[in-house]
C-alpha cells in the first residue's frame, strides 16, 4: 500500500487554512495546519512532513524566512509558496531559496491538483532513488565475490559490517584468494565510494620507488624527476588506499607509513610543503604478520595501527562448494572475452576440479578455465582440457600427511562438519576422525 | 451508523423534475430513503463582491447549523457560483464523515461553456456531484479509479468522464461506514 503523503499548511488566514485542510483531507492526505511560521517550525521539529504549503506574507517571520530555516534543516524538503500579491521578485527569491513551486492565490482547482501531483511525483522519485542506491550498493557487494559457501558468506558479512566505518582493515589470505576484490568491495560499499580507490602493490616496488609512489615527488628530487608528481596518498584523498603485500615493505618505509597514518599528512620526496590527505587504509598480505611482529620483522605499532579489523579470505580448498559457481563465472567471462559461444563443463571435469586442492586458489582455477577454453573444442570443457586431468600431472601434495589432511578437510566441509556423516564417508570411526582433526589442527571456518 | 434519511434541499429555483430524476439513483447507491425539500436563504449574506461569487465555507456552515440534523445526511443544492478562499471556484464540498455537504449546479450546464443546452447531460452531472458530496459525508476520500464517482473533478469534462456509481473499493468503504 502506498505511503500516505503528509502536508503541513502554513497560513495566517483561518479561512485559507480550513479550505486547504478540507480539500486535502478529501484527497486522503495526512494534513496539519499552522497559523504562523514559528508554530510551523515547532511542528516540523517533532514531525516530518512530505510537503509544506506556506503563505509568504505572514506576521512575524515571513514565508521566505521560514523556507530558509526549513531548507537548513532538511535540504530536500518540498516547500510550495503561496501568495495573494505576486511579484516577480518574490517568485524568483522563493525559487532561488529552494522552493519547489510558487503559486498565486486563489488558484484554479486543477492547478492545485497538478501542483500536488508534481510534488508527490518528486517525493516518489526521491524515494525510488534511495531504494535504487541501496540496490546498487548490494549489487556491488556481490559482483565479483562469487560463492554461496558459508566461508565466503561470512566474508561478505564482515565486508558489510566494516564498510561504513573508517577503520583500517588488514585482509589476510593465501595468494590468489581474491584479497583485492575484498578491498574493492569494502570501498564500493563505503561512504568514500565516490572518491578513488588507489592500489599500490608494495611487493613490486623497490624502497625508493615505493617512497616516490606513495608520497609523490617534486621536480628535480632525483635524476629523471622532470615534473612534480602526486603520490598515491594524495590521489586517495577522500577515498581509500589499498596497500597490497604490506609485509614486504622495508623497516624505513614502515616508519614512514606509521607517521603518515598517524598525522594524515606527508611531504613529497624532494619537497618541503606539508600535504594533508584524508584516506582510509586497507592492506593485504599472504604472510602471518603477527609472527613477523614476534620475529621483529614488522613493527608492532604499525601492525596495531593497521589491524583494526582483520578479514581472512579462505583458500579455495575450504570452499569447494563454490567451485561450480566460480567455474561457470570464469567460463562466461572468457567465452565473452574471446568472442566464443557459451561453453559448458562436463560433470567429470567439474568433479575433478572439485577434488583438486588448488594451491594457487581462485587465480589458478581462473587460469585453468581460460586455458581449457583456448584448447577446448568450443562446446564443452572436458577432462582432457584440464591440465590436472592428465595422469602424468605432478601431484599437488607430496607428503602423505598433507594429502590426508586435505582430504579429511574436504570431506568435513562437504558434510558441513557433521562428524558422523564425515566418519561414515571416510570409513573410519568417530574417535579416529576426532584424532585426525586434532592432529592436523583442522578448524571449522564458519 | 446508517442514517435514517438523505435530505436534499434546493435553494433557489430548480425545476422539480430534475431533482426527481436524481432521487432514484441516490436511493439506489446508498440504500437509504431520500427526501427532497425546498429551502429559503438570503444568499446576499454569502456573496463576496470582490470575487462576485458565493462563499462555500460560510454556506456549508449555515447548512450544518440550521438544516442538518444529526441522524440524517443533508445536501444543499445551489444555483450560484461557489468559491473557497484558496480556489477560483468549486463544484461542491462536504464535511468528511459529517452530516452535510453542498453542491452547485451553476457550472454544470453546457451553456456556461458556449455549448448547446443538454438537460440530460446537466442532470447526469448534478447526480454525480450530489452522490460525490454525500460520499464524503460517509467518510469516503477521493478515489483514483477514473470511473468512480468519488474521483476528484476539477473540470466539468472530468465529471462527464466518471460514472455515478462507486468503484468496488469505495463501495466496500461505504458498506463499512453504513454498518
Amino acid at each position: 500500500m502506498p505511503k500516505k503523503i503528509s502536508i503541513l499548511i502554513v497560513d495566517d488566514e483561518s479561512s485559507v487554512r480550513d479550505s486547504l485542510y478540507n480539500w486535502f483531507i478529501e484527497d486522503g492526505f495526512h494534513v496539519a495546519v499552522a497559523e504562523d511560521a514559528k508554530i510551523a517550525l515547532t511542528i516540523l521539529e517533532s514531525e516530518s512532513f512530505d510537503i509544506v504549503l506556506s503563505d509568504i506574507k505572514m506576521p512575524g517571520m515571513d514565508g521566505l524566512q521560514m523556507l530558509s530555516r526549513i531548507k537548513a534543516i532538511k535540504k530536500d524538503a518540498i516547500v510550495i509558496m503561496m501568495t495573494a500579491f505576486a511579484t516577480v521578485e518574490t517568485a524568483v527569491q522563493a525559487l532561488k531559496d529552494g522552493a519547489f513551486d510558487y503559486v498565486t492565490k486563489p488558484f484554479d482547482p486543477d492547478d492545485l491538483s497538478h501542483l500536488i501531483r508534481n510534488a508527490t511525483k518528486q517525493i516518489s522519485l526521491m524515494e525510488e532513488n534511495e531504494i535504487l542506491k541501496d540496490k546498487v550498493v548490494s549489487l556491488e557487494n556481490v559482483e565479483d565475490l562469487i560463492g554461496e559457501s558459508a566461508a565466503i558468506q561470512n566474508v561478505l558479512r564482515e565486508i558489510e559490517s566494516v564498510a561504513q566505518s573508517n577503520a583500517s582493515v588488514i585482509i589476510t589470505g593465501e595468494s590468489g584468494t581474491g584479497k583485492e576484490l575484498v578491498a574493492r568491495a569494502i570501498h564500493a560499499n563505503s561512504p568514500r565510494k565516490f572518491f578513488p580507490l588507489v592500489s599500490v602493490h608494495c611487493g613490486a616496488l623497490s624502497e625508493s620507488l615505493l617512497e616516490s609512489e606513495l608520497f609523490g615527488h617534486e621536480k628535480g628530487a632525483f635524476t629523471g624527476a622532470i615534473y612534480n608528481r602526486k603520490g598515491r596518498f594524495e590521489m586517495a584523498d577522500n577515498g581509500t588506499i589499498f596497500l597490497d603485500e604490506i609485509a614486504t615493505i622495508s623497516s624505513k618505509m614502515q616508519i614512514e607509513l606509521l607517521r603518515v597514518l598517524e598525522s594524515k599528512s606527508f611531504v613529497r620526496v624532494g619537497g618541503n610543503k606539508e600535504i594533508k590527505s584524508d584516506f582510509r587504509v586497507i592492506c593485504a598480505t599472504n604472510r602471518d604478520l603477527k609472527t613477523m611482529v614476534e620475529n621483529g620483522a614488522f613493527r608492532e605499532d604499525l601492525y596495531y595501527r593497521l589491524n583494526v579489523v582483520n578479514i581472512n579470505v579462505p583458500p579455495l580448498r575450504e570452499r569447494i562448494d563454490d567451485i561450480p559457481l566460480l567455474a561457470e563465472y570464469f567460463i562466461k567471462k572468457y567465452c565473452t572475452t574471446m568472442n566464443r559461444h557459451l561453453m559448458t563443463i562436463e560433470p567429470a571435469a567439474l568433479k575433478r576440479l572439485e577434488q583438486f586442492p588448488f594451491p594457487g586458489n581462485i587465480r589458478e582455477l581462473e587460469n585453468m578455465i581460460e586455458r581449457a577454453i583456448v584448447v577446448g573444442n568450443g562446446k564443452k570443457i572436458t577432462l582432457k582440457d584440464l591440465p590436472i586431468g592428465k595422469t602424468d600431472s605432478s601431484p599437488a601434495f607430496e607428503s602423505l600427511g598433507d594429502i590426508e589432511k586435505n582430504h579429511v578437510l574436504q570431506i568435513l566441509n562437504k558434510y558441513e562438519w557433521n562428524i558422523s556423516a564425515t566418519a561414515k564417508a571416510l570409513q573410519v570411526d568417530r574417535v579416529t576422525l576426532y584424532n585426525k582433526i586434532k592432529k592436523y589442527n583442522l578448524k571449522h571456518t564458519n | 451508523m446508517k442514517p435514517e434519511k438523505i435530505k436534499i434541499i434546493s435553494f433557489g429555483y430548480f425545476e422539480k423534475k430534475y431533482l426527481g430524476e436524481i432521487l432514484h439513483e441516490i436511493e439506489h447507491v446508498f440504500s437509504i430513503p431520500v427526501v427532497i425539500r425546498e429551502g429559503h436563504l438570503d444568499l446576499s449574506e454569502f456573496f463576496d463582491p470582490a470575487r462576485k461569487q458565493y462563499d462555500a465555507n460560510k454556506l456549508l456552515k449555515e447548512i450544518e447549523t440550521n438544516y442538518a440534523p444529526a441522524r440524517k445526511k443533508t445536501i444543499g443544492i445551489f444555483n450560484v457560483d461557489l468559491f473557497i478562499p484558496i480556489l477560483t471556484f468549486i463544484y461542491g464540498q462536504a464535511f468528511l464523515n459529517g452530516t452535510c455537504g453542498i453542491a452547485s449546479a451553476y457550472r454544470l450546464t453546457n451553456e456556461r461553456y458556449g455549448l448547446k443546452p443538454d438537460v440530460k447531460v446537466f442532470v447526469d452531472r448534478l447526480r454525480k456531484e450530489v452522490i460525490h458530496e454525500l460520499g464524503h459525508t460517509f467518510g469516503l476520500y477521493h478515489c483514483t479509479n477514473p470511473v468512480c464517482v468519488m474521483r476528484s473533478s476539477t473540470y466539468v469534462e472530468d465529471i462527464d468522464q466518471k460514472s455515478w456509481a462507486f468503484c468496488g473499493k469505495c463501495r466496500e468503504e461505504l458498506k463499512r461506514s453504513l454498518s
